[in-house]
């Protein structure tokens, strides 16, 4: 049975320095929760927190329904992967993986059972005599991994642990991170400011900005419903495109009039999903159109609340699967993503349609999703 | 390790280039004979007798190679009144030296994992403090120190040059070893923590191993230093409780009889051997520390 993990109030100052700004969360036994956001946000902080790293500037953190705020890391169940992997320099990676049972004076035969599994589940079984010197960065990856592993503690704790691979490796190691929590079944902690592997690891996401936790939901909701820009903003690759703008009633319908571009584009804004009818005409908001949602016209089937404007291209960025073309509408760079056989040179006009109810709307001063 | 060359080194040629370079050399060659000079002169003197010194040149070499003036300085060269040669003194030496450089380096070790890895508030005010004793000149602390020994009732021995050398060399071992482990990530010291060792597990199971440079590096100093000493081992120690430094002086200033150059100049190197074989042993150790501790990443 894993253990859930619970925070209530978290503070921590630096000097006279708040990196936590009072954070409560509750992650579930089990969950895969990622914590993601640009750096300084504060999430490797909150994870030495929980690791015991760190000392609690105010509020509590629980594990397992026990408050563990005095209780070194050594008792709070927890193993931990580092981003710099951490692997003790003179010993072997044999000697590396076991230390910690060492320190706890597991029996020898237990040691080397468990040593033998999970070498050989994570593919290190033939490196077990080599020093962390003489290994590769994903082999390195790899043992520190199995350091954590091999313990079999309640909690795992990892702390950008793909960012020093290759992208190749990276997304190999990510598949099988994902696999070994499928496996496994302990509740896993995760910082990341890659959002992609925010998406693909989590069951839950909590995405941090300046010491706060903005919103914390699955990876769906986070991406279809994101509560605020900065949400909005972080998660997506490309990121989300942001048009200023006012909003504007006519005949029965509410439009989003782009600040700043000409008369006859107006982004109807009718779907459920952008709710600006309450709104008086002129109130100042910000539409977000994910560049997934802007392809080019006619190109897919047709559907509810479609818009369809003309712009020339500006750049085009092929990237195999879809091609990126930027446009401008009122002197603001956006991206669309079409498909690359749909491609026109810079230039020239192109006609871009857009999927409405996939639209988001945020109120320009607040930033709030309305 | 990898092979010395200089095939990395583009250099132009032509007559300028080869003028340059034999010029080079012999201002190096010249710089070569200047250190070395003394040291023949001392060696060849050592091996000759009184009658070949006082009529041959000190240039020349010995004619016929003697080691009586190596032993009468160990074994009966009168030092004061007592006439046993440096043996004797020596051995204080080796039993202050060794103690006092285990001592130092062990406590600056330490001191700089504490400094480095288990922050404190403070952390970096108290090593401030701890480094102005390294500029501290020892002449101000010799009364203090000699009273506090006498309190302490190791006036005149040897464990109170122990004691004294310990003290005084901690400055420059937490130096040395706060400025190495700096360096070490603090992410080991980490992990560790979470793998479930506690300080001084931590500390001799994992951070230890890792500064062998900087022990290494520490010892030699700390060894020549202590070695060498000759204030503190005057100014502490009396008669039989000398070390190897002031015996020496104590030899060559004796100012009975005939001035026998031979076996000064014998004493003075065996005086300074200790030193120089802890740099030929440790020096070695010293380049393979530095390449078995190189872990990137």
């Amino acid at each position: 049975m894993a253990s859930g993990i619970r925070l209530e109030k978290l503070r921590k100052s630096f000097g006279g320095n708040e990196v936590i700004k009072g954070i409560d969360l509750d992650i579930a036994p089990g969950e895969f929760v990622v914590l993601v956001g640009p750096s300084g946000c504060g999430k490797s902080t909150l994870l030495n927190l929980i690791a015991g790293l760190e000392t609690v500037g105010s509020g509590d953190i629980f594990i397992g329904g026990d408050k563990v705020n005095k209780v070194p890391p050594r008792d709070r169940d927890i193993a931990m992967v580092f981003q710099s992997y951490a692997l003790y320099p003179t010993k072997t990676v044999r000697d590396n993986v076991t230390f910690g049972m060492e320190t706890r004076r597991v029996p020898k035969d237990d040691q080397a059972a468990a040593l033998e599994e999970f070498a050989r589940l994570l593919q290190i079984d033939h490196l077990l005599d080599r020093k962390p010197g003489q290994l590769s960065g994903g082999q390195r990856q790899r043992v520190a991994m199995g350091r954590a592993l091999v313990r079999q503690p309640e909690v795992f704790l990892f702390d950008e642990p793909l960012s020093n691979l290759d992208a190749k490796l990276r997304i190999e190691m990510r598949t099988e991170i994902k696999k070994l929590h499928q496996r496994l079944g302990k509740t896993v902690v995760y910082v990341t400011h890659d959002q992609i592997e925010a998406m693909t690891l989590a069951t839950r996401i909590a995405v941090m900005d300046n010491g706060h936790i903005r919103q914390f939901a699955d990876p769906a909701t986070i991406y279809e419903n994101p509560v605020d820009m900065f949400v909005a903003g972080f998660m997506g690759s490309p990121p989300m495109n942001m048009i200023p703008g006012r909003v504007w009633h006519d005949g029965g319908k509410v439009f989003v009039l782009p600040r700043g571009a000409r008369e006859s584009i107006r982004f109807p804004v009718d779907g459920p999903a952008a709710r600006g009818a309450d709104l008086p005409d002129g109130h100042e908001v910000i539409l977000g159109l994910r560049p997934e949602t802007i392809f080019a016209a006619g190109t897919e089937l047709p559907g509810p609340n479609r818009y369809v404007f003309d712009a020339p291209v500006e750049v085009v960025e092929p990237t195999g699967p879809d091609t990126m073309i930027v446009f401008q509408i009122g002197g603001q760079d956006l991206i669309a993503r079409v498909r690359p056989e749909d491609v026109a040179k810079p230039g020239r006009a192109f006609r871009f349609e857009v999927d409405m109810t996939k639209a988001k709307l945020f109120d320009a001063e607040t930033g709030k999703a309305l | 390790m990898r092979a010395r060359s200089t095939s990395g080194i583009v250099r132009r040629s032509g007559p300028g280039a080869v003028v340059m370079r034999v010029v080079l050399f012999a201002v190096l060659g010249l710089f070569c004979l200047y250190y070395l000079f003394p040291l023949f002169v001392m060696v060849s003197t050592s091996l000759k007798s009184l009658a070949e010194i006082r009529e041959g040149s000190f240039l020349a070499f010995p004619r016929d190679i003697g080691f009586e003036a190596w032993a009468k300085a160990w074994g009966s060269a009168c030092v004061g009144v007592r006439c046993d040669g440096l043996q004797p003194y020596f051995m204080n030496s080796v039993m202050m030296a060794v103690p006092a450089v285990i001592l130092s380096t062990t406590l600056g070790a330490l001191n700089g994992y504490a400094l480095t890895k288990w922050r404190f508030p403070g952390a970096d005010i108290i090593f401030a403090l701890m480094l102005f004793g390294a500029f501290i000149p020892f002449q101000v602390v010799l009364l203090p120190m000699a009273r506090t020994l006498g309190e302490l009732g190791l006036a005149g021995t040897v464990p109170g040059l122990v004691l004294v050398h310990t003290v005084y060399g901690l400055a420059f071992t937490t130096l040395f070893f706060r400025n190495f482990f700096i360096g070490v990530p603090d992410g080991i010291v980490q992990a560790a923590k979470v793998d479930g060792a506690g300080f001084f597990g931590i500390f001799f199971r994992i951070v230890l191993p890792m500064s062998l440079p900087a022990i290494v590096v520490t010892v030699i100093w700390q060894f020549t230093q202590i070695w060498n000493d000759f204030l503190f081992g005057v100014a502490f120690t009396v008669g039989d409780s000398n070390p190897v430094t002031v015996a020496l002086n104590n030899v060559v200033n004796t100012s009975t009889g005939v001035k026998e150059y031979n076996v000064d100049m014998a004493a003075a190197i065996i005086a300074g051997l200790p030193t120089l074989l802890v740099y030929v042993v440790a020096g070695a150790y010293f380049v393979r520390g530095l390449s078995a501790g190189a872990v990137k990443g």
